[in-house]
Formats: structure tokens, sequence, C-alpha cells
């Protein structure tokens, strides 16, 4: 048995391949018992067994990201030159219940450390460090980038940079791709490639603003009525809850109907999914472009203007330093997305349906015999996505400005399928890549207040940059839904 | 043979049109509960498709299924299977990414209100594999498992409503000869509890070894109820419509100088999996030197990366005394290496280039001047060639997709053998071609090496491989576990594809003492 099998069983069997020469038939009839069991084992797991050795892909991700990191560091080491005085960082927000202490670096050293740190990391790729230790450094370069890009931008500055607004701020720009991401996983794991996320937000905006708006002007028509005038404004407050309902439910149903007619040109028609999916925002785009300027536009008090959503506290909490302010102070709807994320991870991985639907998206053939009907399992997730997908257009409104612009989604629904390609098809992963996202953003917000002198224009690109930079660099091989973006044919 | 209408499953005048196409002829077929019954047909008799058509995968044109007299309508394979039918599929229908237990379960999952009771599912799964001593772990992911373990699954799925009709496709294909016969003794024990088992295969041995009924299939007519107890040249016949030689006349080989030379030879697939691992081996002028395995054992990589294709890790590879380690496809194409790819409608043609096209597609330079094809000369040469290998069509202007598997296979070695060639490397030469086309192709094989050119053949058929082999060389995940004269039995050369090494599997079938043992003991004494 001994030149058969090799890699990960070395050891058995080469006991076996000694013992068997040397010991006398009692022993040997021992090992032989050991030979069969090391054999099962084998066999068990072919892929397991065998050895391994970098591959041509394997080795250039590696060579790259270390280049990468180099060119990192060497920006690092440019802003060493620019950096000023000392960088502070407040952990609270003087108006919190707990205001914590702030602490200050000195801006340039710091910035020289995180470049040589950047540069170690990359040395480290160069030299085929281990996997584990690979993944540390990936993160440590990650790290000392962002610690060592802040320290310039809050160096020698009037105000601190503000690490709870930073991060409060990223959970809330990431609500309306951590829907999109849901959406599109959803229909994606049953094998229906769904590049419209954008329409379905502009759409889902766009009828979130008028119904939303028609709503609360239907609420509020009494009230104008009223000869109090204390009583008046009450009464048009509590509007406000009805119409950002009617606004979110509103989006939804769009979502919906995008998605339908997502699911009846691919699923029922075969029309290619990527094709469709283009098409759609296509038509989306010029839809509610044309609407806005023909009609909402023209009267914005009856068309086009919601109350938006104010930040709930949870009471108590909230009041948890440092973790209270981020995570306990925000609008409704993000605590909406997150419970989402656990609710479409129990769809799919906790209920028959979820088991139907990945399994029409990795082998249609394979379901189909045991039963399951394809179609309408497609039919059925991609309809749910978009019950997702819609209510991310809604955040446009009711978490945002309120009312509707042209093109307000300005791509986002293109980075939320970034997001969730990025985040592997699984919904916990795709939320950590929605926050990196929104981690960005909210940066390039800090930086515009930080008044660091970079132009509001080039600051607004970086969170694409940052996109980019981790979809073809940092992430890697990622492996699709066997049967993503193939119609069935039966 | 029970009368017709009293217990087991009936088809009667079964037919399935595909287009123009009758894929099934008005077909009758009984199946009795305790008794394997054989269809046995060529690669597009229409086997499949009947077998489709009863799983309700199908709709039937015509003709009626019947269970112990009741006439039955299968809408989707739901309705087969609640009525007591399973199916083990030729391609296996597992969800790769899916544990066992998933794959077992799915479509009639346990659970209350939509939810998923994994924790049940794997109870079930345990003892369904109990009930019919199938083992397997029903937490392993199945895409981490063999075949033959992933066949077990398959086996178990088919086996979960208890199904009294058993059809296992083609389930053969992809085994070990160990495998098959494990699968023979599940088919046997399953027999002997009363289920009833159709049996689709092409392989006359199988038939012979465990069939009660036989009935052929050619062309979607039955033409033919066969005993178990006749030839496997009389079955062919029946199977063929004329007799055929099963094997190939050939002479002694007289190898000449080493034309290709295989030193340690390491390629990893994209994953990183060393796949093909420290390979060496030569294959002299004028002999055929055979590489058997079970499919996925590295072959495919190897012939890749023996054209260039992939790129290897490291070792060398020499043409005639040249390193060609680094060539790639085109610079091998030009050095002399003929290449015949396992998937031909993949990698062999341009399916919807036509068929004069195709046969020129390797050298079209040499039909161009100044960039400009000389489609004359095209259709020459073409004519020529169908004419040479017997491609069947009616003109070389039709696209390749026209033909048959058997007559691609024709076209793809047609182009190979038309230049001068060196070394003819070809995989899975005969994979789904008629037992007729067959012997044609490896007459033309034989032909060119006796024509003094080196020629390595990959199959996983052994029967093709005794058959051609001057020199059989045995991969088992990745490394050759040894190389071997032709006239070595079928269950030595079985042992080594499972990974044992020729003086272990020569003394396991007790063609060989057990030496090895011998010297063993007596060292121990010594010590």
């Amino acid at each position: 048995m001994s030149p058969i099998i090799d890699g990960k069983f070395p050891k058995s069997t080469d006991v076996v391949d000694e013992l068997l020469p040397v010991s006398g038939p009692v022993e040997a009839a021992g090992s032989e018992v050991e030979a069969s069991a090391a054999a099962a084992a084998a066999v068990e797991s072919v892929s397991a067994s065998l050895e391994h050795a970098e591959s041509a892909e394997d080795r250039s991700h590696r060579l790259s990201v270390a280049t990468l990191m180099l060119l990192v560091s060497a920006l690092l080491f440019f802003m060493a030159t620019k950096a000023r005085g000392t960088a502070v960082f407040a952990l609270s927000d003087e108006s919190d219940s707990v205001v914590l202490p702030r602490f200050s670096v000195p801006a340039v050293p710091t910035v020289i450390v995180c470049a040589v740190i950047c540069i170690i990391a990359a040395a480290g790729l160069f030299l085929k460090a281990p996997p584990k230790v690979r993944v540390a450094l990936n993160v440590l370069a990650g790290l000392a980038l962002l610690v060592g890009f802040l320290s310039w931008a809050a160096g020698d500055r009037a105000f601190p940079f503000y690490i709870t607004a930073q991060l409060n701020g990223s959970l809330a720009l990431a609500v309306p791709l951590i829907f999109g991401a849901l959406g599109g996983l959803i229909g994606e794991r049953s094998g229906v490639v769904n590049v419209a996320v954008e329409a379905q937000f502009l759409s889902g905006a766009f009828a979130a603003a008028l119904v939303g708006t028609m709503v609360k002007n239907a609420i509020q028509a009494p009230c104008k009525l009223m000869a109090d005038a204390m009583a008046a404004s009450e009464c048009m407050a509590d509007a406000a809850p009805w119409a950002i309902s009617a606004a979110m439910a509103a989006s939804m149903v769009m979502g919906l109907l995008m998605a339908a007619l997502l699911a009846l040109f691919t699923v029922k028609y075969l029309v290619d999914q990527v094709v469709m999916g283009v098409v759609m925002n296509l038509f989306a785009t010029g839809l509610t472009g044309y609407l806005y300027q023909q009609f909402v536009n023209s009267d914005r008090e009856t068309y086009n203007f919601v109350p938006t959503m104010s930040r709930i506290s949870v009471p108590g909490l909230s009041e948890i330093p440092f973790i209270g302010p981020i995570l306990f102070q925000q609008k409704p709807l993000t605590y909406i997305a997150f419970g989402c994320v656990v609710l479409v991870w129990f769809l799919l991985f906790r209920t028959k349906w979820g088991l139907r639907v990945r399994s029409v998206g990795e082998h249609p053939e394979a379901a189909e015999t045991v039963g399951i009907n394809v179609r309408a399992t497609r039919w059925q997730a991609v309809l749910v996505g978009g019950l997702f997908a819609g209510l991310g257009g809604s955040y446009f409104i009711v978490m945002a400005t309120g009312q509707f612009v042209r093109d307000i989604s300005s791509g986002l629904g293109f980075v939320a399928i970034a997001t969730f390609i990025m985040g592997r098809w699984r919904p916990g992963l795709s939320l950590l890549m929605a926050l990196f996202f929104g981690f960005v953003s909210q940066l390039t917000i800090q930086m515009q207040s930080l008044n660091t002198g970079l132009d509001g224009a080039f600051l607004s690109m970086l969170p694409y940059v940052a996109t980019v930079v981790a979809v073809a660099g940092l992430v890697g091989r990622v492996v699709a839904p066997a049967a993503d973006g193939t119609n069935y044919v039966k | 043979m029970a009368p017709e209408g009293v217990g087991g499953l009936t088809l009667r005048g079964m037919t399935k049109r595909f287009g123009s196409l009758v894929a099934n002829d008005s077909i009758d077929l009984d199946i009795i509960p305790g008794r394997i019954h054989c269809l046995l047909g060529e690669n597009g008799a229409g086997k499949s498709t009947l077998m489709n058509v009863l799983y309700g995968l199908l709709p039937a044109d015509e003709g009626t299924v019947s269970i112990d007299g009741e006439v039955q309508h299968f809408r989707d394979s739901r309705d087969a299977i609640d009525a007591g039918i399973g199916m083990v599929h030729q391609h296996f229908m597992l969800i790769n990414v899916f544990t066992v237990a998933e794959n077992i379960v799915l479509g009639r999952e346990p659970g209350k209100f939509g939810y998923l009771d994994m924790a049940s599912a794997r109870k079930s799964v345990r003892v369904l594999s109990e009930r019919y001593h199938l083992e397997v772990n029903p937490d392993a992911v199945v895409g981490d498992l063999p075949v033959g373990v992933q066949q077990r699954v398959e086996i178990l799925k088919a086996l979960t409503n208890d199904a009294k009709y058993l059809i296992f496709d083609e389930p053969t294909a992809v085994l070990t000869p160990q495998e098959t016969d494990e699968l023979m003794g599940i088919m046997r024990a399953l027999r002997d509890e009363g289920h009833a088992i159709v049996f689709i295969t092409h392989k006359l041995h199988e038939v012979r070894e465990v069939a009660d009924d036989i009935t052929v299939i050619r062309r979607g007519k039955v033409v033919g109820k066969a005993e178990p107890g006749m030839s496997e040249a009389q079955l062919a016949e029946m199977m063929v419509g004329r007799s055929v030689s099963l094997t190939v006349a050939k002479d002694v080989a007289t190898p000449g100088a080493t034309v290709l030379s295989v030193k340690n030879l390491r390629v990893s697939d994209p994953s990183g999996a060393v796949v093909v691992n420290d390979v060496s081996f030569d294959v002299a002028a004028g002999e055929i030197v055979c590489v058997a395995g079970v499919q996925g054992n590295g072959q495919t990589e190897l012939a890749s990366s023996l054209l260039g294709l992939i790129p290897i890790l490291s070792g060398k590879i020499e043409l005639d005394g040249k390193d060609i380690t680094k060539n790639n496809p085109h610079d091998s194409i030009y050095a002399g290496i003929g290449y015949v790819p396992e998937d031909r409608q993949r990698d062999g043609m341009v399916t919807s280039f036509t068929i004069a096209e195709n046969l020129v597609l390797d050298r079209i330079d040499d039909y161009a001047k100044f960039g400009r094809i000389d489609l004359r000369g095209v259709v020459g040469k073409a004519d020529a060639l169908t004419e040479e290998f017997d491609i069947r069509t009616p003109s070389t202007a039709l696209p390749g997709s026209s033909l048959s598997g058997g007559n691609q296979q024709k076209l793809v070695l047609a182009r190979e053998l038309s230049r001068p060639l060196k070394l003819l490397l070809a995989s899975q030469p005969t994979r789904g071609v008629d037992v007729g086309a067959i012997e044609f192709l490896h007459n033309r094989i034989v032909a060119e090496r006796d024509k003094g050119t080196a020629v390595l053949i990959i199959s996983t058929e052994l029967d093709e491989v005794e058959n051609l082999a001057d020199r059989i060389a045995v991969m088992y995940r990745g490394q050759v576990v040894g190389i071997v004269p032709p006239d070595t039995g079928r269950d030595v050369i079985g042992l080594m594809m499972a990974g044992m090494t020729y003086e272990d599997a020569q003394v396991s079938c007790g063609v060989r003492p057990a030496a090895a043992n011998v010297a063993a003991i007596d060292e121990g004494q010594e010590a």
C-alpha cells in the first residue's frame, strides 16, 4: 500500500509499511486492520488527502496583493511628508451620557510606522508565509492603512476624529447595501442572476416617495381644518409613522413587481439573465426619471415630500459606553436590516424551502428528479428577494432626504451586487462586506468635515475604489452557486 | 415470467418522439419483483429515454405504465417516486455542496411548519443505511466523497421511499472493477429482498453476470429477449444488428526509440491540489501505452499538461529528445503531437463550424494565402478524409453538431491523423461511441502504431485498455502505481486502480506467492 497514499496520512501508512516486513504474523494481522482503517479513511476524503502545492493562480494572487501593499506603503510614506502635529481621536461624542477620554498620537511617526508595517506584511507574502499568517498580514496591512490615513487626516486639525460617529454612520450607510445584497443573493441562490438590484432600488425609492407623500397628505388633510393650532400640528406629526410605513410597504411592492418582471422573462421566457437585468436597470432609470420630471417634480408637496425616520435609542442598551452610541442609537430601518440578515439566513439554511432553493441553484436537474418544481422555486426565490431589494430602495427616502430625485441610488445597486459576491452568497458575510463599504463611505464624510484639503468629489470616489480593490485583490476566488446564471430548460 | 398484467411494473406501447426522431418506438417491458432485468443497448438506442419517461421526467407520447395491473399517470418524478419507483442516475443527481443527509432528504424533508429538521434527517439516513448495509456518513459533504461512495448515496436516495422498483442507469461507468463487483452484490441483495431491478448497461460481461431477464433495444425498438447464458458475441450481435469483433487483431509491437519521455511531472489543479504527482514514464515509437485508472485520478490533467494546455509545477517532458516542457498547444501540434481530448464536443471541435472547417481546424494556416482561406482546398481535403475515415454525413458543409457521437469522434481522429505524427495522445477515444465505431477507431489507432507513431491512450474502460495496450500504466491519485504488461489480469489491474502496487495486487489475486510475507517472517526471525 505504501507508495500510493500520500499527503496527510503518511504516518499511519508508514507505520504499516515498516511493520509488515519486520514483524511476525501476529503483529502483521494487527497492522492489517490498521492498514484497512487507514485505507478507509483515505477513501472517505479524496480531495483532503491529496498533497497541496501553490497553483499558478494562487501565486499570482499572492504576488499581486503583496505589490498592492507596497504601493500602499509608498502612499503612506508620501502622506508622512505632508502630516502635521498630533492626531486626536475621541471615543465618544460630547453629548453622550458617558464621555470617554480622548487620546492623541504624533502624526508623522505614526504614519511612518504604518508604512513600515505594510512593507513587513508585503515581505511576508513575498516570502510565502503560511496561509494563516497571511490572513493576519492582510488584516494588519489593512489596519495600518486605516490608522496611517486617519493620523494623517486628523493631524493638527481643529476637531478630533470621532470614532463613535464614524462607526455609527457606517452602520447606517450599510443599510441599503444589506437589503440589496439580501435581495440579490436569495435570487442567485436559486440560480437567477440579479443585476437589476439598481432597478429595484430606484423603483422602490420612487414608489416610497410617491406613496409616502400621498398617505401623509391623506392623513393630514383633516388636520388642516382644525381650529386649534396645537392640535393641528400634533395631528400633522401623527401622520409621520403612517407615511413612513406606507412608503416602506410601497417600496416592497415595487421591488416585488420588478422581481416579477425579471422572473417572467428569465424563468419563464428564458431570456439571458444578465441581459435582462441590464435592460431592467435602463428601464427603471428611464421610467423613474421621466415620471419624476413630468409629474412629481412639478408639485413636490403633493407627490414628493415624505417625513424621515428619527433615531430610536434602545432603552438601557444605548447607555453602554462606546457600544451603545454605535449600535443602539440607530434609525428603525437599520434595526430592521440587521434583523433581515438573520431572517434570510434562517430562511436559506434552516427551512425546507431554503434547502430547495439552494438545490435548484446548484443542480436543477437533480432537484427535478426528486420532484421539486424548479421554475416555481426560482419564481418564489426571485420574488422574495424582490421584497428585500425593494425595501432597500425606501432607505433613500425615509432614512435620507425624504424626497426622490433622479438616479437617487447613484449606483449603490451595483455595489450591493459586489457586496454579496464578496460575501460569497452568505447573509452574514455579506453583512460584513456591507459594513466595510459603509465604513469607507462614512470615512469620506468625516474627511470632508475634517477639512483635509482633499477635493470632495475625489473623496466620494474612495468607497468605490475601496470596493474595486477589495473585489479584485483581497477577496480571492469565490465559488458561485453552480447553476447561477443558467436558465433551466426542462 | 409472470403473465401479463398480474404482478409488477408493465410498460405497453411506450413511444417517445423528439421532433422527427423516434427515440422509443412502441416498447413493451415487464419488470417483475425479485428479478434483475437488464436493458441492453448501444449508446443512443433509447434506454435512458425510456427510463426517464418511466420516471416521470419526460412525458410519453403514447403507451401506458401500469403497476400491479393499475394504469399510472406520472406528471413528474414525484408521482413516480410515490408509486414506488427509484432511480440511480448515470450522472449522479447529487448536489456536491450538500451533505449526504441533505441530499437524501431533499424533496421530502422532515420537520414541522417548514422548519428543516436536520437531526431527524440524519437519524433517518442512519436507519436507512443500516437497513440496507450501505455505509455512509450523513454529515460528509458529497463533493468530497469518492464516486463509489457517491453512488451509495444515490442508491440510498432511491431507496428512501422503500422503492419497490429500482432503475440503475449505466451505474458501472464510473466504478473500479472491485466497486462494480460490490454494486452487483448490492443489486443481488436487493433483488433477494423482493425489489425489482432494471439494470441499464452496454457492458456485456456485466449482463451475463447478474441478469435474470434481458431485453435488447436497438434504435428505439425492442429487438428481442436474450438469455443470460448467451455468449458475449451473441449479445453484441443482437445489440448492434450485425456480427462485430470485440477484440482488435494486432501484431506484437516492435517498439523503437523512445519518443515521449516524462520525468517527475507534477501538476496542480487551480485549488492547488497536486493531481499529477511525480509521474515518470516513456512511450517508444511503435507502441501503445495505455493509462488506466478510475476517472478523476489525474489522467485529464496529465493529458492537458503534456499538450501544454495547463501549466505544470515541475518536471520535464521530452519529445524525441527535445525539451517541450514549456510548449504551448500550437508548438506541440507543430512538434508532431496529435491530441484527441476526452470531451470531443467541448474541446475537440467547434460544433457550430462545418465538418470541413473542423477537419482543418488545427492547420488552417496551411490553407491560407495572404490571410485568405483556400476553401476549395479545404473542402477537397475534407472530402478525402470523410471518405477515408468513413465519417457518415451527406455533406461536409453541414455543421459538426449534425454528426452522431461516433462520427464526431472519427472526425477528431481523422483530423489528428491527417498530418505526420510523432505522438498520438488520445483521451477516452471511444467514450460514448457505439460498438461498430469502436472497432473502426481501434483499428485506426493500431494502424497508426504500426506506422511507427508512439501512442498514448488514456482510458477508464478496461476493455479498451486490454484491447489496445502494449503496456499499461495504472494511475491512482495522481501517481503511476505501476506499469504492467498487457496480459495482466483484470482483477490485478482493478486492485491497482484502487491504489495497490503490482506485487501486492498479484499476491491478493493469488497470481504470485506472498513472497514479501515469507521474507518478512524470515527477517523477523533473524531479528
